[in-house]
């Protein structure tokens, strides 16, 4: 796991790329890789690699070439089948250097081409430099685990794992947020690759490679589509207890390939719900000594899962770390969390974990399997089964007991004031006429998200003008979709908007690495994945029972009480953290009125209301959805402004390890 | 002589209501609340934010919300809630 960036000319000129461009972006992202820096440097191309050290400790140093010396690799991430593809590529004439999956995926190109990356089972951020043909490959693993952003200025064609190393290698790029992605944002709860937050900045999006060639326009293609069940097609044959058996393999071998495809220890994260549980269960099986899990406990029983958590390492016999997190540790840290996110946050599940990682990193771990995208590709959202009872409910609109049944999904609607039921009603009743149509489970979420907006600046409105977020994901959508079940549309979009974009983002690769922590996550494993796709809609939501599937596949794995116990979505305290006595002095700088003015994406006399109605109830109250997103959107933007766009941070001076330069070598 | 003092006239129920969603809901644009469009469907009030204006309501004009009356037709917008405000008094 690393953190990787580049600089590469588009024209033609024979004007090396400064070295100092390099050692600044690397300088700025040691976190991602703080035990060996390395750079490469030709007439038409510079690279850069920081390092963090798993896989052939004494021989993995970056960038990295082929035998001749003319492709050269910067790579972040993990090939977790690489001994397999190495044993055939060696079948095929191919000699190695090196014990690491770096240099499988360079012999892997030679021999492939752009048909390597679908051999790949990882995750991955990787750049390909053919130096003989001024070629540039950038790619990204199928579900975006891995980072990767882009920018051009100037004729030249800047890479990096995150926006700051952008920013540092190209002071020149402008500073400024994309009205789009801050719009974008306000609806799916992150940008949609490859947009971002920043004008200009563009991330890669995942399943896809991009290629530079001399003289020609960059050409964009995916070597990945997910794929489901259209009709028989792509459908798994066989029974539910089939299924779970073989689900049950599956996930096996996924998380021993992340056990044990690692030179450093490996543990794992457990949150006391069923996903993280059955992938703790399986690695300890896979490396029975040494193994340590971590938790992350609330100090606020409403967010705590103790003991669950307990539970579950008694029953394993871990070596167990855990951490308890206050609501004013949130707001304590948010600022470093957002420098790490570089986009704003809805919610403020991110800063717990960053906190976990650290927890992590000082405990001599480098790497964590966590139960990430079992939520996705096995149904255990509630927004699946809230769909499933719309999409019910809507065949007989007039119906009452219908909507009743979503008293099941939230059952503090039974408990709950007339009006709240009433108005619960009205929510989720509308738009019931758009029941076959793509994104309907998706609208509730996205329309309260949306209603933020009404915070927005005339600038900011004025700067989306008609561009409907919406209306430009549904169009660009894969050929196949319309022969898809609702079930696996819902799932898609899932993957495509919230897991990309924020799950695995915010709050996944950027909490790890900035404490130098990798993440794995064997839900996302591409077997895994592609078995879990095939299975028919009621293996994964049962009626209304989520991931059917997998608890029948955790049966001798996790104890029932966790298998049978209701899910809790992680969350954390929202604005209530922001708003006590004692609140950090930032809280009130970046929400005054000068502040939000100079960030200018919203109205300053809206925040003033919304902040003094949150001062008025204090930390000691329940805030509404609306009012929690609202101020961890307007704080974290405000950080985000005041962080990237008013100032520049510069990292420290960084000394390099491997350090090629061929500038000087005809070409 | 008579006085030049103009006393602005007291807000009507519409307008208190609607200065108070505005306020409460954060409402950077007053063309965004229209008094005849439904609350929930603009995304202006979620079903905690409708306790806020039941609140309001009992606490402004010192009348108490039954909950049979806890429904759309009476607290969904503007003008539903100014007609209910209006009823409820008596005018």
């Amino acid at each position: 796991m690393c953190g990787i960036a580049g600089i590469v000319d588009l024209r033609g000129r024979p004007e090396p790329v400064e070295r100092e461009r390099l050692t600044r972006m690397l300088g700025i992202m040691t976190h991602r890789g703080p035990d060996e820096l390395g750079i490469y440097r030709d007439k038409r191309a510079g690279l850069a690699h920081a390092r963090l050290s798993i896989i052939d400790l004494s021989t993995g140093q970056q960038p990295l070439a082929n035998e001749s010396g003319d492709l050269w690799i910067v790579f972040n991430g993990e090939i977790f089948n690489y001994v397999e593809l190495r044993g055939e590529l060696e079948g095929y004439g191919h000699r190695f250097a090196t014990k690491s999956d770096t240099e499988v995926i360079v012999h892997a190109w030679e021999q492939w081409g752009e048909e390597a990356f679908g051999r790949f089972n990882g995750q991955w951020a990787v750049a390909l430099w053919d130096a003989r043909a001024d070629m540039l490959v950038l790619c990204r693993d199928r579900v975006g685990v891995r980072p990767l952003y882009y920018a051009e200025h100037d004729g030249r064609l800047a890479f990096a794992s995150e926006v700051k190393a952008l920013f540092a290698g190209v002071p020149e790029l402008p500073r400024a947020f994309d009205a789009v992605g801050i719009e974008q944002t306000f609806t799916f709860w992150s940008v949609v690759a490859p947009r971002t937050v920043f004008r200009g900045v563009n991330e890669l999006r995942p399943g896809h490679l991009r290629i530079y060639k001399p003289g020609q326009a960059a050409r964009e293609t995916p070597y990945f589509e997910p794929r489901y069940p259209r009709g028989d097609v792509d459908r798994f044959s066989g029974s539910i207890e089939d299924a779970s058996v073989a689900l049950r393999e599956a996930l096996e071998r996924a998380t021993a390939l992340r056990m044990l495809r690692a030179d450093v220890p490996v543990g794992s994260y457990l949150s006391g719900g069923l996903d993280s549980s059955v992938i703790a269960a399986l690695a300890k099986r896979a490396k029975p000594s040494g193994f340590t899990t971590f938790s992350l406990r609330f100090a606020d029983p409403e967010y705590d899962e103790t003991s669950y958590q307990r539970a579950m390492v008694e029953r394993l016999g871990t070596d167990h770390a855990e951490i308890v997190v206050g609501t004013r540790d949130i707001a304590e840290v948010f600022p470093k969390v957002i420098w790490h996110t570089e986009r704003p946050l809805l919610r403020s599940g991110p800063a717990p974990l960053y906190l976990l990682s650290q927890l992590v990193r000082e405990r001599g771990i480098k790497v964590v399997l966590t139960g990430e995208g079992a939520d996705e590709v096995l149904a255990g959202y509630d927004l699946f089964r809230e769909g499933k009872v719309r999409r019910f409910w809507a065949r007989r609109p007039h119906s009452t007991w219908r909507p009743r049944l979503l008293e099941r999904l939230y059952p503090y609607l039974t408990r709950s004031p007339v009006a709240q039921q009433a108005t619960a009603r009205q929510f989720f009743g509308r738009g019931l006429e758009l029941a076959r149509e793509p994104g309907f489970a998706h609208h509730p979420r996205w329309s309260s998200a949306a209603a933020l907006k009404r915070l927005f600046s005339s600038a900011q409105r004025e700067a989306v003008g008609r561009h409907d977020v919406v209306a430009e994901l549904l169009a660009d959508l894969p050929d196949a979709f319309s022969a898809w079940s609702h079930l696996a549309q819902d799932q898609y979009l899932e993957v495509r908007t919230l897991l990309s974009g924020y799950l695995l983002s915010s709050q996944g690769d950027r909490m790890l690495m900035a404490s130098s922590v990798e993440g794995r996550f064997p839900f996302l494993d591409k077997d895994v994945m592609a078995l879990a796709n095939s299975f028919p809609d009621s293996y994964k939501l049962a009626v209304l029972d989520e991931k059917h599937v997998l608890k029948a596949a955790a049966r001798e794995l996790v104890p029932d009480s966790i298998r049978e116990r209701p899910k809790q979505p992680y969350r954390a305290p929202d604005a209530m953290a922001f708003v006590g006595a004692g609140r950090p002095k930032w809280v009130d700088e970046l929400m005054s009125a000068s502040a939000i003015e100079a960030a200018g994406v919203f109205d300053a006399k809206a925040v003033g209301q919304l902040w003094s109605k949150a001062l008025q109830r204090g930390d000691a109250s329940q805030f509404s959805n609306a009012d929690n997103m609202a101020i961890v959107a307007v704080l974290s933007t405000q950080i985000l402004h005041r962080d990237f766009v008013a100032h520049r941070r510069e990292g420290p001076d960084v000394s390099i390890k491997t350090d090629i330069d061929r500038v000087a070598e005809a070409a | 002589m008579s006085s030049q003092l103009s006393i602005p006239p007291e807000p009507s129920p519409g307008e208190k209501v609607r200065a108070f969603i505005l306020k409460n809901f954060y409402v950077a644009n007053a063309s965004d609340l229209v008094d005849s469009a439904s609350l929930l469907d603009g995304g202006i009030v979620d079903s905690t934010g409708i306790l806020e204006i039941i609140m309001f309501l009992e606490e402004e004009f010192k009348l108490k919300v039954a909950d049979a009356e806890m429904i759309p037709a009476n607290l969904d917008s503007v003008d539903n809630l100014a007609a209910y405000v209006r009823r409820k008094l008596g005018w």
